[in-house]
């Protein structure tokens, strides 16, 4: 079966849980940038994990059900119906053939992962059907969703109805995931140290316009280095916190590069990433320390819940 | 541990094995030496090893390490068992070599006239010098299968332009202070471009997807030569 794009909203891709493996080629991660509601958004169709869906940026786009089909939408509050029928996220959506689904503007953050059971039949490449949009591979030509694209949806549940069906249990995504509270952001040390730690910590930080995938932008406090010499490429990661010479600093996400020459201040915990992805320009965050015992606890309690919804999902 | 590096956190699952902090030929051979040991013992937590010039970072898979308690302190643990002096004393696992064809100059290479008047050479004689090099492949990054070159001729070396191009063409040959390298497509960039490839560098449908592997010997060759008056 396929599914029509009428229109592509302003930054829709093909996602799934990335590459991990292949940073030594200078082939960065890619994947759902919120894994955590991208996660979720499978497990209610009944996806096995890693399958690809759609990654919505800010506002979503039309699509064209050309075949019956169980969608699920994650993340972001978005304003979502088919053919004038509201539809929540959270929740498993059955969708007759012909619906037209229109996924307006995010009202609360800034990613939203519709899942359709079956997943997104592209060729996987490097092991992943994600889009890599800087180096422009995978996903449908390494590209962004245009108007006119098909996508082609593997064998999954087909359900049998004439009118959409919304079914009645829903998921609740906190604490992993609570957008109505402000984002908190746990930080291990990095290798270079700043001469004003206090500022880091007791700065709330604007999220630039500037922002994308690869990172988030922070304004606030210009922030030093201690040892401003200039530093040759090292390896950097989702999730490290680079200080760039202006001072603001840059929080890279999913899409990061695989090295950077910029000193590295810290590293925002696995389990904090879901709740960066879903910040908007203009938002506010704050940064508290955090050491690897509690990263790793709070990174095993998050998966854990996500076991339980599983089972409880059945 | 090792004499030839510390080992330092790069957050929650990777480890940044430090070998040094400059760009050295050595320095750079004991990372690659380094990591093809590394991905020889392929233990079932390896997710990566990805080598930069001085420092290389061990990635962790966390999922396959869920019944321990400090993984990041198992695998410190694990490498601290390794031997990986014996790198140290020669023991250097072979590499690919290539031989990079590469039109110097002209619309290939804009920026070659005023590398040679910074290094107060002739075009030629740039070229002569860029070409007779023998390369290591230092690391790939900045883009998918970009490869930073050590061992330019330091006569040559040119800082990065002041304001960066628009679009440089993919396969440019570029330099960058003392280091030389190859846009695998085409994109905005700041290098000095003095020639240009048709080889490939990257193709996610390719397999292998790079043409180069960090640590791999590169030598360039000057095509408009080869091809003969003709060309």
């Amino acid at each position: 079966m396929s599914v029509l794009v009428i229109s592509p909203g302003l930054l829709s891709s093909v996602q799934d849980d990335g590459r991990q493996a292949w940073r030594h080629l200078g082939v960065g991660r890619s994947g759902a940038l919120d894994a955590y509601s991208y996660s979720i958004a499978n497990r209610l169709v009944g996806n096995a994990t890693g399958l690809a869906a759609i990654e919505i940026t800010l506002t979503g786009p039309r699509l064209h059900f050309e075949h019956a089909a169980r969608v699920a939408i994650c993340g972001a509050q978005i304003d979502a119906d088919v053919d004038g029928l509201a539809i929540p996220c959270w929740r498993r959506v059955d969708l007759p053939a012909g619906s037209v689904l229109q996924l307006g503007a995010c009202r609360l953050g800034a990613r939203a992962y519709l899942a359709i059971a079956g997943g997104l039949d592209c060729e996987p490449l490097l092991g992943s059907r994600s889009t890599d949009l800087r180096a422009a591979f995978g996903g449908v030509a390494g590209r962004p969703l245009s108007a006119g694209d098909r996508l082609v949806v593997a064998d999954g549940f087909r359900p049998d109805c004439s009118e959409p069906v919304i079914d009645a249990r829903w998921v609740d995504p906190a604490p992993d995931l609570d957008l109505a509270r402000p984002a908190i952001v746990h930080l291990l040390p990095g290798h270079d140290a700043i001469t004003d730690d206090h500022a880091l910590f007791a700065t709330a930080w604007k999220v630039s316009a500037a922002s994308n995938r690869q990172g988030l932008r922070l304004q606030g406090p210009g922030l030093t280095i201690a040892d401003p010499q200039e530093r040759i490429s090292e390896p950097v990661m989702p999730g490290t916190l680079q200080l760039p010479a202006d001072g603001q600093p840059i929080l890279l996400l999913a899409d990061a590069q695989t090295h950077g020459g910029y000193p590295r201040i810290a590293h925002a915990i696995r389990a904090d990433l879901p709740r960066l992805a879903q910040l908007r320009p203009g938002d506010a965050l704050r940064f508290v320390r955090c050491d690897a015992a509690l990263a790793e606890r709070k990174r095993i309690e998050q998966r854990q819940r996500l076991v339980r919804m599983s089972i409880a999902l059945g | 541990m090792s004499r030839l590096f510390t080992v330092e956190p790069l957050g929650e699952d990777a480890l940044l094995l430090r070998f040094g902090s400059a760009i050295d030929a050595t320095i750079n051979q004991h990372v690659h030496a380094c990591a093809a040991l590394l991905r020889r013992e392929r233990p079932a937590w390896l997710l990566d090893v990805v080598p930069a010039f001085a420092t290389l970072a061990v990635c962790v898979d966390l999922d396959a390490m869920s019944d321990v308690a400090d993984p990041l302190g198992a695998v410190r643990g694990w490498l601290a068992t390794r031997d990986f002096d014996a790198i140290a004393d020669g023991h250097l696992p072979a590499v690919g070599s290539h031989q990079i064809r590469v039109r110097y100059g002209g619309d290939y290479g804009p920026d070659l006239d005023a590398v040679a008047a910074h290094a107060g050479l002739s075009p030629e004689q740039v070229v002569q010098r860029h070409a007779s090099a023998e390369y290591r492949v230092g690391m790939l990054g900045f883009a998918a299968g970009f490869p930073y070159l050590i061992g330019m001729d330091a006569s040559i070396a040119m800082p990065r332009r002041a304001t960066p191009r628009i679009e440089v063409h993919a396969g440019s040959v570029g330099i960058a202070g003392a280091q030389t390298g190859i846009y695998p497509r085409s994109g905005p960039g700041g290098w000095q471009i003095i020639g240009r490839t048709d080889a490939l560098l990257f193709d996610a449908a390719r397999t292998p997807v790079t043409l180069l592997e960090p640590g791999d010997l590169v030598r360039f060759v000057d095509a408009s030569r080869s091809a003969g008056p003709n060309a």
